[in-house]
């Protein structure tokens, strides 16, 4: 399988523009999902995510810009990109009158699956999302996290290369959350996901690669690790290092590095030491890494952390609600 | 084949709805209540359906908005639009499909008034000539109704103003021929407005003529209407 920096781009947007009225809310968004990658669509309430995610669905036209899925211009050849992805919009609207089977029946017939075809989809989907308990109930009488299920599986019915989630945990109680993410992260294996979400720890639990848009435009693009220390200001790291007589400052003060607070070592071996410690982007992790090997230190961990999104975030112009 | 996807969702739906229960219960016992009970029929002394049909305009005021108000302004409020939009239709498969189930719903309505002819044969001799077209013509005028209907529930996202609008709309049409008649109206206006009336060519139908010219009136209004519900889809994806 092709490393997924190489492989092709199953999504490509192309200067893509969109205006409400005098507000606008696209201003010429350029990205590349590749095939096989889990990308994560982030930016503040308003940022624009939703408005792009429902041009590259074909919900709404772009005033200027390309999007092409799997190679086919979406504008051009719009039945046959709707049949390639799976779509789970926002707040997951679903026809509450109906039950579960027989909407997964409509959502088959939709994408002209028929007879055995549509039966063996709908078991496969079903069995995918955890669906049997509740498979005859009225999609209005399931719980919520239920809900949430049955709008994957309708994405998912028809096998898609790629899948489009616009906020799926959106609502759900954490427990809910967690088992969602669980399903995510298990689809993630076999296909191409965009997830949008607001949540940085679930991009950060799910995405490999992120696209930062704020205000309409991007502002960041690339591997999850390199976002999060890409230059935007400060990046939070955890270090762990074995070392028995360590000058800790002094690595630090040679990384130009500051100590946030020292942290248990993960370990049991008392001569392991981690901390967390805040660099100047991806060249200060580079050269904590330096300073280590300058000063004979085994460095055992050196990871951007939790919480450097947010810190992205906050580095943005402001103007803007999380 | 697309369209009847929709169609039987939408058929279906129904029946989940209060309008299911509106449509086979109350529809055919109002039309047989108006026909019987306060209707010219006995004092006619002949086995006539005339004033049976001759209430259907009104009746579709009120039923044929009951029957579409939610078909599109329900999709929007709930936001299953946007799945039915970005599902591998083509807008006028869900125009035309969501129309036929509405079609249907009311076909099926309808059939349930079947009693009213027999009952009509049983007590004199009917000619059934006259009671097919009038069944044929309140089919034609109610997809007339049903497409106006079904344009106004896409314009809201609210299936009261739907119904109200669908109701005046409907209203309009079936009184706009009483203008013609006014003392200072225009010819050409008054022409126009008689071409339009519903009712006009409504009861033309019923009198057993079946002239293409009345039935090609319904189907334009259909054509017209249904075209229009797809400007308007189509418009809100550019918005």
């Amino acid at each position: 399988m092709l490393p997924k920096e190489d492989a092709p781009a199953v999504v490509k947007v192309t200067g893509l523009e969109k205006s409400y009225g005098p507000v606008k809310a696209l201003c010429g968004i350029d990205f590349e999902v590749p095939a096989g990658s889990v990308l994560g669509f982030l930016g503040p309430n308003g940022a624009g995510k939703t408005t792009a995610i429902k041009i590259i669905t074909g919900y709404l036209t772009a005033d200027a810009g390309k999007v092409e899925v799997c190679g086919l211009d979406a504008a051009e050849h719009a039945l046959e990109v709707k049949q390639r992805f799976g779509y789970l919009p926002e707040n997951n609207p679903l026809y509450l009158d109906m039950r579960v089977s027989d909407f997964l029946q409509f959502t088959a017939h939709a994408f002209s699956l028929r007879g055995a075809a549509a039966k063996q989809a709908i078991e496969r989907a079903v069995l995918q999302t955890g669906l049997q308990s509740v498979f005859r109930r009225g999609i209005g009488q399931c719980s919520k996290g239920f809900r949430q299920r049955v709008g994957l599986a309708q994405a998912l019915l028809h096998d898609p290369e790629l899948l489009i989630l616009d906020e799926p945990t959106n609502g759900l109680d954490p427990l809910q959350v967690v088992e969602m993410r669980h399903l995510i992260r298990e689809l993630g294996k076999t296909k191409t996901i965009i997830i949008t979400s607001h949540v940085l720890p679930e991009i950060e639990a799910l995405a490999d690669r992120v696209v930062l848009i704020h205000h309409g435009r991007k502002v960041a693009d690339g591997p999850l690790a390199g976002i999060a220390c890409n230059g935007h200001g400060s990046c939070v790291a955890r270090v762990t290092f074995r070392c028995t007589d360590c000058n800790l400052d002094g690595l630090l003060d040679q990384a130009e590095a500051t100590l946030l607070e020292t942290r248990p070592s993960p370990f049991s071996d008392p001569s392991i030491c981690s901390a967390l410690i805040e660099v100047e982007g991806s060249e200060g992790l580079a050269r904590v890494a330096q300073a280590a090997a300058d000063r004979g230190v085994d460095l055992i961990e050196l990871a951007p952390q939790s919480g450097t999104l947010e810190s992205l975030f906050q580095n943005l112009p402001p103007g803007s609600e999380l | 084949m697309r369209s009847l996807l929709i169609a039987k969702r939408e058929f279906f739906s129904t029946f989940d709805a209060p309008t299911g229960y509106v449509v086979l219960g109350l529809f055919p016992a109002l039309a047989a209540v108006l026909f019987f009970l306060t209707g010219p029929y006995f004092a006619l002394d002949e086995a006539s359906l005339r004033p049976f049909f001759a209430s259907m305009p009104w009746l579709l005021v009120m039923l044929a908005p009951a029957i579409t108000m939610r078909l599109w302004a329900e999709e929007r409020r709930s936001g299953t639009e946007e799945l039915l939009l970005t599902y591998p239709f083509r807008l006028r498969d869900l125009v035309i499909g969501k129309f036929l189930g509405a079609w249907a719903v009311f076909a099926l309505g309808l059939l349930c008034t079947i009693g009213v002819p027999f009952t009509a044969a049983a007590m004199g001799d009917l000619d059934w000539g006259p009671v097919i077209g009038g069944y044929f013509s309140v089919l034609l005028l109610a997809g007339a109704s049903l497409a106006i209907g079904l344009f106004l529930s896409s314009i809201t996202d609210n299936q009261i103003v739907a119904y109200l609008l669908g109701a005046a709309v409907l209203m309009g049409f079936n009184l706009i021929g009483v203008a013609a008649s006014a003392e200072a109206m225009p010819e050409e206006f008054a022409r126009l407005f008689l071409m339009l009336d519903f009712g006009n060519h409504f009861h033309a139908i019923t009198r057993g003529v079946l002239d293409l010219g009345h039935a090609s009136f319904y189907l334009a209004i259909m054509v017209f209407f249904l075209a229009a519900n797809g400007v308007v889809l189509e418009r809100r994806r550019v918005r």
